[in-house]
């Protein structure tokens, strides 16, 4: 960061009959910068000149720390470096760590991780949804969003006891069955949602002065897009095919029948369609998750690596033993290194994960879609109104814990 | 012409706002008035810790293993204990949990052998001080003792 400080962009002298050029800084506390992202601007009346996003004041040393945890414990980690999309995050570690182990998940907790993996997705663009509308002005849409996401946040509760930090997808399986009566609460918002994603294409897509915030802006040519690295919805929008999900499976996405929205707009509003029509794919592949859903344990037959039953930890003493050495120890994942990717709601996640075939990780890296997304950013904003930035940072949804991890 | 005339007579405006008007209805209310009506959490709902007792002989379930302390990624259970030459067994002496450095993980209650230690619904754990948060022995057995107001 301190050399961004001394570069000339921040101290240029204006000169003699030259247009005089403001440097304005937008965040950290900005609100539409959506956590604590600062872009020093450099404008030329309304018009922006050069953008240049600063990032790292949400560094919280994540990935240093999961070198100091057990492998279990650094579950709680992976929650928060994308508080919106905790679930993904588990996900894809779990499998990082199952990959290192060798170790193969029974098909019922694969469903499950599906289900709430999508279940996270729909959760994750109801939130982009609202903040985003809510920028552009459209403020009724926050409202709507919180109250269909706050049904998405009581079934994660549910689940796990925790409305966000779930920690609830785990080496080796679920860190628990799911709750009785789990089935209600989807299925009765698998009933519901279709209708209230209507309602939000009601009030945005005839609406004059979101189509006018939103058509024609935030366009970047895709090889550019495909250089810097930007995954996800933006690269749908821009009408390539790219998922995690369809071209590398994980967690048996292979058996589930879904689409892979795209658009050719390559503008905001492209961004916003392909998001909308996720959000209709992530409930079909929740339905057939529920209506597919195998008979059988929830996490592996794995002494060394799952903690064992409550009820046969009570009563056989070997199964005590391994519950001991799992908590004191950690699990002894064998020595080798692993990269894991899956697709979170923002774009591709990847983990890199090294083991010295100790109970802690030797690195633990996370290639975080926020951080490519926000790559594009200077790009996007040149010689833009302010006002279009607010529109463009929005579409590109990224969250600063993701960022800066 | 059609989206011309739409335009015009502001249907798409009338449209947004019969969106919003539904939502008045009473049915459709999503807010709760906190204090005087409680949220209801979920069965499994992490909360304020609660280090169980016997419910007939009112003795503690904590066999002072120590494995909570270790399970903890924040290392903010501490267990002291001592070694009973009588029994053979470690008498637990004391226990603090310290709320303020806790997420709520539930790591420490998957670690219990003997389910002494658990998380359990109860939400409400503000406290003025920062050393009201450090629970010890008698808060997790007995609960919190908020400050009672009254009028």
């Amino acid at each position: 960061m301190s050399e961004t400080i001394t570069e000339p962009l921040l101290h240029q002298e204006p000169e003699a009959g030259a247009t005089r050029r403001m440097t304005l800084n937008m965040g950290p506390q900005h609100p539409s910068t959506h956590g604590v992202l600062r872009v020093v601007l450099e404008l030329d009346g309304e018009f922006i000149e050069k953008a240049r996003p600063e990032i790292g004041y949400l560094h919280t040393g994540i990935e240093k720390q999961c070198e100091a945890l057990n492998w279990q414990q650094v579950i709680t980690l992976t929650d928060r470096v994308d508080y919106l999309a905790n679930l993904s995050n588990n996900l894809c570690y779990s499998l990082a760590v199952e990959k290192l182990l060798g170790l193969e998940v029974p098909p019922k907790a694969q469903f499950l991780r599906v289900l709430l993996a999508e279940l996270t997705r729909i959760n994750s663009h109801l939130v982009w949804l609202g903040t985003h509308a809510l920028d552009l002005g459209a403020m009724t849409m926050f409202f709507l969003t919180f109250r269909e996401r706050e049904d998405l946040l009581r079934i994660f509760e549910m689940f796990s006891g925790q409305r966000l930090m779930t920690s609830y997808i785990r080496p080796g399986g679920l860190a628990l069955d799911p709750p009785r009566g789990w089935e209600k609460p989807v299925r009765a918002f698998l009933e519901d949602f279709p209708s209230k994603i209507d309602e939000y294409e009601s009030l945005l897509n005839a609406n004059p002065i979101w189509l006018q915030r939103t058509q024609g802006i935030g366009i970047l040519p895709v090889e550019e897009m495909l250089e810097i690295g930007i995954t996800g919805p933006l690269i749908r929008a821009a009408g390539i095919p790219l998922d995690a999900r369809k071209m590398t499976p994980y967690s048996s996405y292979e058996k589930f029948d879904f689409k892979v929205p795209t658009e050719t707009g390559n503008d905001v509003f492209a961004r916003y369609t392909v998001r909308m029509a996720e959000m209709r794919e992530s409930l079909k592949i929740v339905r057939q998750a529920l209506e597919g859903m195998p008979e059988g344990p929830t996490r592996a037959e794995a002494h060394r690596v799952v903690l064992p039953e409550r009820e046969k930890m009570k009563t056989q003493m070997e199964a005590l033993i391994y519950h001991f050495k799992i908590v004191t120890e950690g699990i002894a994942v064998p020595e080798g290194e692993v990269f894991q990717v899956v697709e979170s709601p923002r774009g591709e996640l990847g983990y890199y994960v090294v083991s010295d075939g100790s109970g802690k990780p030797l690195r633990v890296h996370m290639r975080t879609p926020s951080f490519g997304n926000l790559q594009g950013l200077p790009n996007l904003v040149e010689k833009r109104q302010i006002s279009d930035s607010i529109a463009i940072m929005g579409s590109l949804d990224f969250v600063l814990g993701d960022c800066d991890r | 012409m059609k989206r011309f005339l739409r335009r015009f007579l502001l249907l798409d405006l009338l449209e947004g706002l019969w969106v919003t008007f539904r939502h008045q209805s009473p049915d459709q209310i999503a807010t709760e008035q906190y204090p005087s009506e409680r949220p209801a959490v979920s069965e499994r709902y992490r909360g304020a810790p609660r280090l169980n007792v016997h419910p007939e002989t009112q003795e503690t379930l904590c066999i002072s293993c120590n494995l909570c302390a270790v399970a903890c990624p924040e290392n903010l259970i501490v267990v002291g204990s001592v070694r009973n030459p009588e029994t053979k067994r470690k008498d637990l002496v004391h226990f603090t949990y310290d709320l303020s450095r806790c997420m709520f993980c539930g790591l420490c209650e998957d670690a219990c052998p003997v389910d002494a230690l658990e998380l359990t619904q109860d939400f409400e754990l503000a406290s003025y001080t920062r050393e009201g948060l450090i629970w010890d022995r008698q808060a997790l057995e007995e609960g919190p003792r908020p400050t009672q107001y009254r009028q």
